[in-house]
């Protein structure tokens, strides 16, 4: 009994690395492409579910920490001539010491407050990124397309006897380094660690009556999960080819807790489908209206939507939270 | 030192813009204890409705405010029955994820109907300004002040002075027991949610003449409008209102003689407003600080 539970994960996750390895023969660069996309995006809610879904800190400004690795992948290309895939672990390191850093005033918020703060620290990532303009190149942004240190970008690259344009190439890094994150988490979560995080959440003072020191653990998981963050943006910027403040728009935070909470906090199946759901929705929404609102509205409502039918989705955080905000 | 007067009219202006959309947050997390993510796309969308009333059918000013006002009211009063009522119960995590996707849903909503185009809304006030002592003040800055200020008069008058008024404030601080001595509780939120999205609009109305109305209008407002709330205390309406005035006047000041800070740093300055306050006395100016049976 115990011993299957434990090779079920292990089954299923071969087989995505499967389907995931042999897919690219079967669809378009384009499609690859997109593909791309849904692996960064599950990358970020890795690191997302790992502080929201398991430690039940809720973040709405993960935008801001991609931002962060974005633009330390961009400054490396552009100003240092490192290589892409040498700038995503440096960006990882540095938001995860960000991440640990706002970790620590973050102890004292919680709830509702530590929502308030990151979504005022998303708003206003866009005008500190636009001040400090010699480093950040401003609001034109930095263009990583054309650098040599971009793989990929001018000619194919040959990976294990293979040539790959740019599209199959960045649709393996990408999904090569989710998988990989991935991995990580879990066995991350799946001993002693989890066990605290979870304790974390689903009672603080249950948590630390047993041992479970709140800060180290909390901080962990911000540093953690920022750092995962950070993975996605720095590929996010090589994906794009490009950086400016608007690549990081709020609406990016918004749409991470959106396909956290699409993929019910929890399975990896789960968070792929929200990583699909942030990466298809504004195309899908093309269906119901052309105009550029549209992917906002049917987002929102289906946000709205889930928590009328789904509030279940959320159960580890809810009950946190009821257990938190109780007056 | 006339420029240094003319910078505090002018902060006090977007100062009271700040607290009416600060008392708006207020008022909803007084009564039913969440903040409304959705506060400033609701104030948006009301915006519209005056812009579209005026420019579109040729309204003059004033009856399309008293049109919005009743619209926003009625607004704030559906969603409040329709969308956040049934999600009201269990955890407060659900009602946020819920004003969360209602923020989505009205900016795309305004862009669906309006188009993203910037808009030039019609301003009630002269452009002109007006010598004070040798201070130049525009018109405008306080005819705006002057709204909030009568806007927060009868408010307080409602809150104070009317049955209505007394039943509200019952149902924030006691719901069980409110209903008990026979106030029906889910309609006095309802009326709070009403009053909040009115507050909205008239703040969003307020500035849209000197801002310009597009559908991103309210982000930073928001913004602004939290740190106001938290400054003054989030569950203290008087709080709101100095903390919007504060805030307006010391970022306006700070904007004009710190070389640092400047015109572009004043959203992360409302930012680390927000997290002193929320570090160093969580509960405000005027907020009473918050006891937790555990």
């Amino acid at each position: 009994m115990r011993r299957s539970r434990a090779l079920a994960p292990i089954a299923a996750f071969l087989g995505l690395a499967v389907v995931v390895a042999v897919l690219p023969s079967f669809v378009s660069g384009f499609r690859a492409q997109q593909f791309a996309y849904v692996a960064i995006y599950l990358t970020a809610l890795i690191g997302l579910n790992i502080l929201t879904g398991y430690t039940g800190q809720i973040s709405l400004g993960h935008g801001a920490f991609m931002a962060i690795g974005g633009y330390t992948t961009a400054i490396l290309m552009v100003d240092h001539g490192v290589k892409d895939i040498w700038t995503i672990p440096v960006a990882a390191v540095v938001t995860g010491v960000v991440g640990f850093l706002f970790g620590i005033p973050a102890l004292r918020l919680s709830g509702l407050y530590l929502a308030l703060a990151t979504f005022a620290v998303a708003v206003s990532m866009p005008a500190v990124i636009k001040r400090f303009e010699g480093f950040t190149g401003g609001g034109g942004g930095l263009n990583l397309f054309g650098l040599p240190e971009l793989t990929a970008s001018l000619e194919p690259v040959t990976v294990l006897g293979r040539e790959l344009t740019f599209n199959d190439w960045l649709y393996y890094l990408c999904w090569t380094v989710a998988l990989v994150g991935y991995v990580i988490a879990w066995l991350m979560l799946r001993g002693r660690t989890g066990r605290a995080l979870r304790a974390v959440r689903d009672s603080e003072t249950a948590a630390q009556s047993s041992g479970v020191s709140l800060p180290a653990y909390k901080t962990l998981a911000f540093g953690v999960s920022a750092a995962y963050a950070g993975v996605a943006g720095s590929l996010f910027a090589i994906a794009t080819t490009f950086v400016n403040p608007d690549t990081f728009p709020i609406a990016l935070s918004i749409l991470l807790l959106v396909g956290v909470v699409v993929g019910g906090l929890g399975s990896l199946v789960g968070l792929i489908a929200g990583a699909v759901f942030i990466q298809f929705l504004p195309i899908w929404s093309q269906q119901v209206s052309k105009s550029p609102g549209a992917p906002a509205v049917v987002s929102g409502v289906v946000l709205i939507a889930l928590m009328f039918v789904l509030p279940m989705g959320v159960a580890g955080l809810a009950a946190r939270l009821r257990t938190l905000t109780k007056r | 030192m006339a420029d240094f007067w003319q910078q505090v009219v002018a902060g006090l202006a977007s100062g009271s813009i700040y607290a009416s959309l600060a008392l708006a947050l207020v008022l909803i997390h007084r009564a039913t204890g969440v903040i409304n993510f959705a506060q400033g796309e609701m104030a948006t969308f009301s915006t519209y409705i005056a812009w579209a009333l005026t420019t579109n059918h040729g309204w003059s000013y004033w009856p399309a405010f008293a049109v919005t006002l009743l619209a926003s009211f009625a607004g704030g009063v559906a969603i409040h029955q329709g969308i956040i009522r049934p999600n009201e119960k269990g955890s407060v995590l659900r009602v946020v994820i819920v004003t969360i996707g209602l923020l989505l849903a009205l900016n795309g909503l305004v862009t669906w109907i309006w188009s993203g185009e910037v808009r030039a809304m019609q301003s009630p006030f002269p452009t002109r300004t007006m010598d004070i002592a040798g201070v130049a003040i525009s018109i405008q800055d306080i005819g705006t002040i002057g709204v909030v200020l009568a806007t927060v008069a009868v408010l307080w008058a409602l809150f104070q002075y009317t049955k209505v008024g007394l039943a509200m404030r019952a149902a924030a601080v006691n719901p069980a027991e409110a209903r008990l001595v026979g106030v029906r509780v889910t309609w006095m939120l309802s009326l709070g949610w009403g009053l909040a999205a009115v507050l909205g609009a008239i703040s969003g109305m307020l500035a849209a003449p000197s801002l310009f109305l597009d559908p991103n209008l309210m982000a930073a407002l928001l913004i602004y409008a939290f740190a106001a709330a938290v400054l003054g205390g989030i569950d203290s309406p008087i709080g709101a209102v100095v903390g919007g005035l504060t805030l307006g006047v010391g970022l306006n000041l700070i904007g004009a003689y710190v070389d640092f800070v400047g015109a572009d740093l004043r959203l992360p300055a409302a930012l680390a407003v927000i997290l002193v306050v929320l570090l160093v006395k969580p509960s405000g100016i005027f907020g009473k600080s918050e006891v937790r049976r555990v």
